[in-house]
Parts: C-alpha cells; sequence; structure tokens
C-alpha cells in the first residue's frame, strides 16, 4: 500500500516533469538562420550547389574534422528539407568500427584504413565490393607557444624534435636563438604539452618530426605519444588550456584552437630549412605534392616531405571519409551521395572560415570523380 | 561490553577537575591565530597554504594540550575528537563549494529557456543558440529505465544475500556484487556494445546505453541495500516470525520498510553515480543531435555526452553550453535527491 | 546481548531449522499457501542472484575473448611492459606501468577520504545538530550528483593550477621523502588525480558511513553514556564496533569506483607510461583512462589490448575484495571472542 503510493507518485512526477517539458522544439533556425547564406560564396560551383536528396544517415568518427562536419551538416540540413545527418566524433578508431560494423553509414578518419582494415570494412559493403578513402577536410597543426613578450617565432624542425623530447629545456637555448636572431628570448624554462589519448594530430606531428627532423627525433611516428616528458591533456581543449595558462608552454595543436584561445603560433621548418607561416597557401603547396597511394577507386594520400616547394607548409593532416564504394544500402545511397557531393564541391567553401584548409584542386577532382561513381 | 566496563575504570579519575569554559576554543583559535601570523611576519614562513595549515596544527596542539592540563586526558581526547571530524566536514565541504560555485559561475550563461527546449539540430558548433533538450530527455529516459531494471534487481539479490544466502553461493555472489562495482565503466559500455548492439543487432539506442548503466548501477544498490537491510536488528525479525508470519511478509512489511531511509540513500547514490556516466553512453546510444523520444529505436544523446562532446570544441558558444549542460546534469540529480528524500519521509517510516 | 552482528551477517541469523515457523497452535489454514508463497519468493531472489552472476560470467567471457587474441600477439610479456604501442608492428604492449599508476592513485585517494569521510559521518551523526546535521549530509550527498565529466573539466581548468602551491609546499617540507621528491613542474600528477578521485568517493564512504552509524542501537550508547564516558568514548566503544564492516565495505566500494573511474582521471592526468614513485611529478595512468585515452582511436589489436588491461582490472577488484573480506572475517572472530 505505502510502496505502491510512493510508485504511484513517483511515476506521477516523472510523467509530469516529461510533459511539461514537451515543449523542445528541433527547430533551430530562428537563432541560426543568418549564418546559413554564405555557404555558396567564394567558390566557382555552378548555381545547383546543393543536389538535394532525402532520408537519414548516421556517421562517426574523427573529432578533428566534426567542426567542419557540423557547419556542412548544419548548412546541408537547412538546404535539404527532409534530410538528417548524424555525425557524432568519438575518435578514428571508433568511426572504423562502428563502419565496419555496419551501424554506420560512413566513417570519419583521420588515418587511410589499414590493409587489414580495408578488408574487413570491404566485406562489410558486400562481396566483391569495396571501402574507400576520401580525403575530405585538410587541417593544418599550429604550433603555439606562451612567450610573454614575444609575438612572431621561428622554430626549425630540428628545435621543435629537440623542444618536445627534453633536450631543449630553456627558451633561450642556443638552438633556438640561432632559429630567432634578433629576437630577446626569455630565460624561461620550456613546457611542452601533447596529447594523452590516440590521434591522428599527433601522428600527423611526429610523423612531420620523424622525416624533417631525422636526427633529432629518435621516435617513431604513432597516434600515442611517445617521446618522454612534458605534459599530456586529453583532447586539444587541454593542451590549448595548458599552453594558454602556463608562461613558457608550448604545444601542437589543430589551428581552429589556437585561434579561437588567441595563441600565438610559430613560423615552422620545413625540409627546404625555410620558415613557413600557417597559411592557406602554404598549405595547399605542401599537400599539392602529396600522392595517391590508395590501390582500386581508394584515395589515400600520401605526403611527399621532401617536398621541394620553399614555401610548403609541412605540419598537416588530413582526415578522410570512409564510404562503400558499391554496395551501399539503396534507401541510403542518394543521400550519401548527394552529401558527400557537397562536401566536395560547394562545400569545400565552408573549411578556411573555420581554420581547415579547402583540398587543392587537383586532389578534390579525383574526389569527386569518386564520388560520382559511387554505388 | 569488555570495552565499556574497562574503561569505567578511569572514570573516577577525572572526575575532579574542570571542564573548561565555552569559548576557550575561540579564545585558542585567536591565540593561535597570532602567534602564526607573527611568526610568518618574522620568519622565512611564506605562502597562504602554508599559513593555513600552520595554524590549523596549531590550533590542534594547543587546544589538546589546554585540555590536557585543565581537563585531563579524556576530555581532552573528547575534544580532540570533534575537533576532528568538524575539520572533516569543513575539509569536505570545500571541495563542494569550490565544484559547485565553478560550475554555476560558469553555467550560468547559457542556463536559459532557449537551453531548456531547443535541440542541436542544425545548430553548428560555433553557433551561439542550441539546447540540450534532447539530451535532457535522452537522460531521463535512460537513467529512468536503468532504474526501473536496477532498483528491483538489487533490492531481491541483496535480500537473498542477507536474508536467504547460506553457505557458498552467497558468499560467491557477494563478492561478485563487490568486483562489479569496480568495472571500469567503460568496460560495461564495450560489453552492451559487442552484445546487444553488434552481436545481437538491436542498434544503438537510449535503452542499449539504459543497458550498460544497469550494470553500474546494481551493485551500488545491492552493496549499500545489503549494509541496510543486515543493520535492521534480529530481534525485529523474530518478533515477526514468532506471530507466525511467513518469511517473505516479514520481509515486505517489517524488514524492507526499517530499512527504506537508507535503501532510499543507496539509490540515490546509484543514480547519481549512473547518472553523471559518459564513457558507456558514448558506446551504446551513439549521440544525436535531434530529439528522439523513442529510446528504444535509433541514436539518442544524453547529457554527460553532451557536456563531454562541446567542452572538447575550441568555441567559446560550445563551452558555455557545456557548463550549462553540467549545470542541467547537477540541478537534475538534486532535484531528484530531494523527492526521493521527501516521498521516503512523507511515507512516515523512520529508522527504529 | 544478543545484538545483530552485521558482519556476521547470513551466519549469524537463526538457522533456517530453528525458526519459529511452526508452532502447531498459531498455525493458520493458508499456511500451505504462504509456504508456496514464501518459497517462490525465495526463488525470486536466488534467482536474481544467479542472474547477476551470468551477467558477470558473460562480461568475463567477453573480456576474454577479447583479450586473448590480443595477448597473443603482444610481442613482449603483457604484464612487466610499461609501453602501450598495440597497433604498432609488432605490436608492443604491457600493463605494468598503468596497473602501478591504478593502484597508487585509488590507494592515495582512499588514504585521503576514508578519514575525512568517516569524519563527516561522525560529525553528522553524533556532533552536528539534527537538522543541521540533515543539511550538511544533503550537502555532501550532493558531491556525489556531480557527474565525473565536471569533475574532470574542474580538476583540469581549476584544480590542475590550483593545486600547483600547495604540491610546492609538499615538495618544498617533505621533499625528504622520495615520493615528494619534484623537478618544479607541478599539475597535471598522480597527486591531483588522486585528490580528484579522493573528492569523487568521499559522499559515497560518507553516506554509507553515516548509514552505519545512525543505525548502531541506542540502547548501547545509552549504555556507554550511562557508565560515565565521554561522547568519544562512546562513539569508540558503542559506535565504530559496530560499524565496523560497514566502514571496511563502503572503503572497498570507494576503492572500486576510485580503480573503476575513468573520464575524471582521464582529463586530469598527464598520461605517460612511465613507472614513477614521485607522485607530485606530471605523468601516470590508469588503466581505466588508459581505456578512456585510446579507445577512441585504437585498432583492431589495440582495442583488444585495451580490454586485456580492462580484465586486469577486474582481477584487481577480485583480490582487493578477497583481501576486505578476509579482514572482515578476522575481525568477527576476534569481536565474537570478546564478547
Amino acid at each position: 500500500m505505502r510502496r505502491t503510493r510512493l510508485l504511484g507518485t513517483a511515476a506521477a512526477l516523472t510523467i509530469g516533469a516529461l510533459s511539461l517539458a514537451a515543449c523542445g522544439t528541433n527547430n533551430n533556425s530562428t537563432t541560426s538562420g543568418a549564418a546559413s547564406a554564405p555557404a555558396t560564396s567564394g567558390t566557382t560551383a555552378s548555381a545547383a550547389a546543393f543536389d538535394c536528396a532525402t532520408g537519414s544517415l548516421t556517421a562517426s568518427g574523427s573529432t578533428a574534422q566534426s567542426n567542419a562536419m557540423s557547419q556542412w551538416v548544419k548548412a546541408y540540413q537547412q538546404n535539404c528539407a527532409g534530410s538528417t545527418i548524424n555525425y557524432q566524433g568519438g575518435g578514428s578508431g571508433k568511426g572504423v568500427t562502428d563502419f565496419t560494423a555496419g551501424t554506420t553509414d560512413f566513417a570519419g578518419s583521420d588515418f587511410p584504413l589499414s590493409a587489414t582494415e580495408m578488408t574487413a570494412a570491404s566485406a562489410r559493403c558486400g562481396t566483391g565490393n569495396q571501402a574507400i578513402d576520401l580525403p575530405m577536410v585538410p587541417g593544418p597543426i599550429a604550433v603555439g607557444y606562451n612567450l610573454p613578450g614575444v609575438t612572431a617565432l621561428n622554430l626549425s624542425a630540428d628545435t621543435i624534435a629537440k623542444i618536445f623530447s627534453g633536450t631543449i629545456k630553456t627558451w633561450d637555448d642556443a638552438a633556438i636563438k640561432a632559429d630567432n636572431p634578433g629576437v630577446t628570448l626569455p630565460s624561461l624554462g620550456i613546457q611542452t604539452f601533447h596529447r594523452s589519448d590516440g590521434s591522428g594530430t599527433t601522428f600527423n606531428f611526429t610523423r612531420y618530426l620523424e622525416n624533417d627532423a631525422p636526427t633529432a627525433w629518435t621516435y617513431k611516428h604513432d597516434k600515442t605519444w611517445t617521446a618522454p616528458g612534458g605534459q599530456g591533456s586529453k583532447g586539444t581543449a587541454g593542451i590549448a588550456q595548458g599552453v594558454k595558462s602556463t608562461p613558457g608552454g608550448i604545444g601542437y595543436m589543430e589551428l581552429s584552437f589556437a585561434t579561437q584561445s588567441s595563441i600565438p603560433y610559430a613560423k615552422v621548418g620545413n625540409a627546404q630549412g625555410k620558415f613557413v607561416s600557417l597559411t592557406t597557401a602554404n598549405v595547399v603547396n605542401f599537400l599539392s605534392k602529396a600522392t595517391i597511394t590508395g590501390t582500386g577507386k581508394d584515395l589515400a594520400l600520401s605526403f611527399d616531405y621532401t617536398n621541394p616547394d620553399t614555401n610548403a607548409y609541412p605540419a598537416v593532416l588530413v582526415t578522410y571519409e570512409i564510404v562503400c564504394q558499391a554496395g551501399n544500402k539503396s534507401t541510403a545511397l542518394p543521400l550519401v551521395k548527394s552529401f558527400m557531393n557537397y562536401l566536395a564541391g560547394s562545400g569545400q567553401a565552408l573549411l578556411e572560415p573555420n581554420d581547415y584548409v579547402a583540398l587543392p584542386d587537383n586532389i578534390k577532382a579525383k574526389v569527386q570523380s569518386a564520388i560520382a561513381a559511387l554505388a | 561490553m569488555t570495552t565499556v566496563q574497562a574503561s569505567t575504570d578511569s572514570l573516577l579519575l577525572s572526575a575532579s577537575k574542570h571542564p573548561l569554559p565555552r569559548r576557550s576554543s575561540l579564545g585558542v583559535a585567536a591565540a593561535t591565530l597570532v602567534v602564526s601570523a607573527l611568526l610568518f611576519v618574522l620568519t622565512p614562513l611564506d605562502g597562504v597554504a602554508d599559513f593555513l595549515v600552520f595554524w590549523a596544527v596549531a590550533y590542534v596542539l594547543a587546544m589538546t594540550t589546554v585540555s590536557v592540563v585543565v581537563e585531563g586526558s579524556r576530555r581532552a581526547r573528547d575534544r580532540l575528537a570533534s575537533t576532528l571530524t568538524a575539520g572533516a566536514l569543513i575539509l569536505a565541504l570545500i571541495p563542494l563549494v569550490a565544484v559547485l560555485g565553478f560550475t554555476i559561475a560558469r553555467g550560468l550563461g547559457r542556463f536559459d529557456m532557449t537551453f531548456f527546449t531547443h535541440s542541436m539540430l542544425s545548430v553548428a558548433d560555433s553557433d551561439a543558440g542550441g539546447g540540450a533538450y534532447h539530451a535532457i530527455v535522452g537522460t531521463i529516459e535512460q537513467v529512468g529505465i536503468a532504474t526501473l531494471i536496477s532498483v528491483p534487481l538489487g533490492l531481491l539479490v541483496s535480500i537473498y544475500l542477507v536474508e536467504y544466502a547460506r553457505g557458498r553461493f552467497g558468499r560467491v555472489v557477494s563478492t561478485f556484487v563487490d568486483v562489479m562495482t569496480g568495472l571500469p565503466s567503460i568496460v560495461a559500455g564495450l560489453f552492451v556494445l559487442a552484445l546487444w548492439v553488434l552481436i545481437l543487432k538491436q542498434g544503438y539506442s537510449g535503452f542499449a546505453g539504459s543497458l550498460a548503466l544497469v550494470i553500474l548501477m546494481v551493485p551500488v544498490v545491492v552493496r549499500t541495500t545489503e549494509e541496510m537491510l543486515r543493520l535492521v536488528p534480529d530481534s525485529l525479525r523474530e518478533a515477526s516470525f514468532a506471530l507466525g508470519i511467513p518469511r517473505w511478509r516479514t520481509i515486505q512489511a517489517v524488514i524492507l520498510p526499517t530499512a527504506l531511509p537508507g535503501i532510499t540513500t543507496g539509490i540515490m547514490l546509484a543514480i547519481a553515480r549512473v547518472s553523471g556516466e559518459t564513457a558507456p553512453l558514448l558506446l551504446t546510444v551513439f549521440g544525436s543531435s535531434a530529439i528522439n523520444f523513442n529510446p528504444f529505436s535509433g541514436p539518442q544523446e544524453g547529457l554527460p555526452l553532451f557536456v563531454f562532446n562541446e567542452a572538447g570544441l575550441p568555441n567559446d558558444t560550445a563551452l558555455a553550453r557545456a557548463w550549462a549542460g553540467a549545470l542541467t546534469l547537477i540541478a537534475l540529480v538534486i532535484v531528484l535527491n530531494v523527492v526521493a528524500r521527501l516521498l521516503v519521509r512523507r511515507s512516515k517510516l523512520q529508522p527504529i | 546481548m544478543g545484538s545483530p552482528h552485521p558482519d556476521g551477517g547470513s551466519t549469524l541469523l537463526v538457522p533456517e531449522t530453528a525458526r519459529p515457523e511452526v508452532p502447531g497452535p498459531t498455525r493458520r489454514p493458508t499456511r500451505a499457501k504462504e509456504r508456496l508463497a514464501d518459497r517462490l519468493f525465495r526463488r525470486l531472489t536466488a534467482g536474481s542472484a544467479a542472474f547477476i552472476l551470468v551477467i558477470l560470467v558473460a562480461i568475463a567471457m567477453f573480456l576474454l575473448d577479447r583479450a586473448l587474441p590480443a595477448i597473443y600477439q603482444d610481442s613482449t610479456s603483457f604484464f612487466t611492459t610499461r609501453t602501450w604501442l598495440p597497433d604498432g608492428t609488432p605490436p608492443v604492449f604491457g600493463i605494468a606501468a598503468l596497473t602501478y599508476g591504478t593502484l597508487v592513485t585509488s590507494v592515495l585517494a582512499v588514504l585521503m577520504a576514508v578519514p575525512v569521510a568517516v569524519g563527516v559521518a561522525l560529525s553528522v551523526t553524533s556532533y552536528v545538530p539534527r537538522r543541521a546535521a540533515q543539511v550538511v549530509g544533503y550537502l555532501v550527498d550532493l558531491l556525489a550528483a556531480i557527474p565525473s565529466v565536471v569533475y574532470g573539466l574542474w580538476g583540469l581548468i581549476f584544480l590542475v593550477p590550483a593545486i600547483g602551491p600547495l604540491s610546492k609546499w609538499l615538495a618544498d617540507y617533505f621533499g625528504w621523502i622520495p615520493i615528494f621528491t619534484s623537478q618544479g613542474i607541478f599539475g597535471k600528477s598522480i597527486f591531483t588525480a588522486s585528490v580528484v578521485l579522493a573528492i569523487m568517493i568521499l559522499p559515497i564512504i560518507a553516506a554509507i558511513s553515516r548509514e552505519v552509524f545512525t543505525q548502531a542501537p541506542q540502547s548501547q550508547k545509552e549504555a556507554a553514556y550511562a557508565l560515565g564516558a565521554t561522547k568519544w568514548e562512546m562513539i569508540r566503544t558503542a559506535v565504530l564496533p559496530y560499524a565496523r564492516s560497514g566502514l571496511i565495505s563502503a572503503t572497498v566500494l570507494g576503492f572500486g569506483r576510485a580503480m573503476g573511474e575513468t573520464i575524471a582521471v582521464a582529463l586530469v592526468l598527464s598520461a605517460n607510461y612511465e613507472i614513477n614513485i614521485h607522485v607530485l611529478a606530471p605523468g601516470g595512468n590508469t588503466i581505466a583512462a588508459n581505456i578512456a585515452n585510446t579507445y577512441g582511436d585504437a585498432g583492431k589489436v589495440g582495442q583488444g589490448a585495451l580490454i586485456a588491461s580492462g580484465l586486469v582490472l577486474f582481477v584487481i577488484t577480485l583480490i582487493v575484495n578477497f583481501g576486505a573480506r578476509a579482514i572482515v572475517a578476522r575481525n568477527k572472530d576476534f569481536r565474537v571472542s570478546a564478547a
């Protein structure tokens, strides 16, 4: 008797709370409508920027591209009534696992599929079909620092490698001075910040060091930080926060975190021994020499770290979308195709305002033709 | 009982001494404050933390010494115990104030109507608007279903352990319940992901999240309920049996009501523990930016997931949403807590 | 005395055969039916208990199934290696550093939390006036209501910078103790993670202790006072012995919670794979935090390796629980003989 009354009241309260709050809405157009307009500006894409399809897609994976994805999803959904695209982060590994298990329609990943992953992922697309990597979101990696009184800094690959492996311990070290003639450097201890979680950013940053500073950087490139010392942070947000609050701090981060937190970032030394500032043009210089090493219709990229261009910015990350080349669910195919088409087409214009970089034209063309062939 | 008897021997020793006047602790506090302050001014000692620790230690030492001299060692020990417990209380409230204050200060910025009535559909990370309505709905459903499954299950298991279990099976169950409390939440999520989502092909859903939460919730319910049931005096059980009331009736009408306040605390702790869980949700509910009222089909959002995702983004707008979400989550659990306690109090049941 | 022995539990209850259920004259006509209901209820509870075991066995089998293939592929010893590169070629990973970090952070957290929690519970039940005690009790329970991700964020943004001075203070004055030696960089250390964990498990331990203290028999408390005991003597003789098993199980619960905590630790620890006895220096890692940190980007072997580490955590918890049970059992023997 007592118990039933207790349960009853609890149930009534829950139902009451739910129905009271049942005025929630998915309609966010009033708060965000203004920002949707410039979606197509700045490109030479044809007037029919949105070749709409309807339905719903789910996808998961790379967090490095989630900022871009949130802009794309918003723009696409607002222009194509009847479409819902649910992209969740969670990491490239989760993206590939989900895609391989068939629970998502496409995956975002910081790495192209490995050979074994490719076999497993292709099996999901049906016999004889292949899963393919589509390079979609290039993003520069900034080397952000916190040095009171210093607004411009040059760091060669060797110096960066020595700083992050703990060989250079103070900011007035001879190596840093040599990179920055005429700059007064404080005699401040260096505190390095790196990712403690697995990430494509770490992978590409250490690969840059491995290639451009082979003597100073003796560690393997990996998703996980392998050098000793320094402070680790889960997610780039922690690195940005650490650098921002620690005089003498330095860390690598996706550009958007540096700009959002107003952290200055260094000019980085490339293979030609030049200090290159992080600009869209310089990143494109580097990316345009990348070669496609994927087999079949796969568009996995391989960077050319020996790039002869003196203005090539080498600390770059490219994230991919992984889709079935053929064998997509017939209900999902039109929307997958239409959405990918948008991403590789007019959607590319949204990248630069959000601190990414648009694909170089040569790669973009290949991605677009691969999308046209999706089945 | 022997211990109590032993201590009576020393009773007469201190009976003649007079207790310290009430204000004396304030006096000692002031005196040690002055002495510590002087020391910090005159000697190289420095720093706020140093000062506070120094003062606290000085106070405890001085107070105990004074008490030993004036009141005798028994009263001194008593005084030391009350000082230390009071100190523990203050120490425990510091993080509460710090965490709550911090969350409120950062969360109030977006703690508005838009936040409670809008989802995140078509809101980009850098947009200012958007809300957590979809996440609130998801959390209430996921935690609600998890509670509906865990509480009866946990109660039955603890009743078995306390009232029926004998011998090895009971001990094994009891041990493994403890082991379950140490299961990392993410492993619970992995298990449900593998079994429910991938092998049984049920897909991501709020319910899958509930199942993962059940695994985390049951041991807490069992463990706390078990403690409370064990504390119900045997005399009550025996009195009930003597009246010819069967065992299950005794449990239902005598034992459970007696232990109810404690059990409620246990359940509230369990709910509080799981409603903030991020890792298992990450793997089981998938997450969504749109409202999904149906916990049994399709991706759903949860508040902890919402907070976690938004907090990882570089944009100030997203960070503001994250803290507002954290504040909402705390408020939600507090409201639940208060309601449960009111319910228990209204149903008259007091511990015996 | 015949009073309940909390830690004896089931074995101290009236044995089934001796239950005063049978006396002839008071036997009621519905007895057979009630007997049936009784049996059904008993079966229901036993079935639920069995169900818990089934779930656990399923989880253990799942863990083994995923973990073993990965361990086979490990090119070094799984138990003594510190490195964690399961997706490298060849895979190199081991749980030595992770296990060390897990144990150290959890033990430190329990050492910090238990005295404070017991103090809180004592002052709430015995010292503070009843009204105020309820308010304070709610407030401490609120600590449990704060989600772990909030603790993590608070720890990262607020505690890590704020704990610098305290860490420095410890290093300055206690640096001669090896574990407090430091290189001068403070913040994301094992110590910081332990503090966050201590705060997180405090309300659990405090709440259970409080309930256990409340349930101490009034008669014994009054008896102690009647013999002229001070409040502390009353607590020591009438409350604490009675509560011992409850306190131990609260501690074990807290310890388990601390070992399994994922997100908060992942956010405040500067994860690396070193075994470092200097608890104030940056570094350290735990099994659970490592899963949270690397699962999202792990490949197939990597996921298996992480699950294998989860299995290790499972086993550690098992050992800790057996240890705690042994302590409770020994205590019980002692008390039975002393009573």
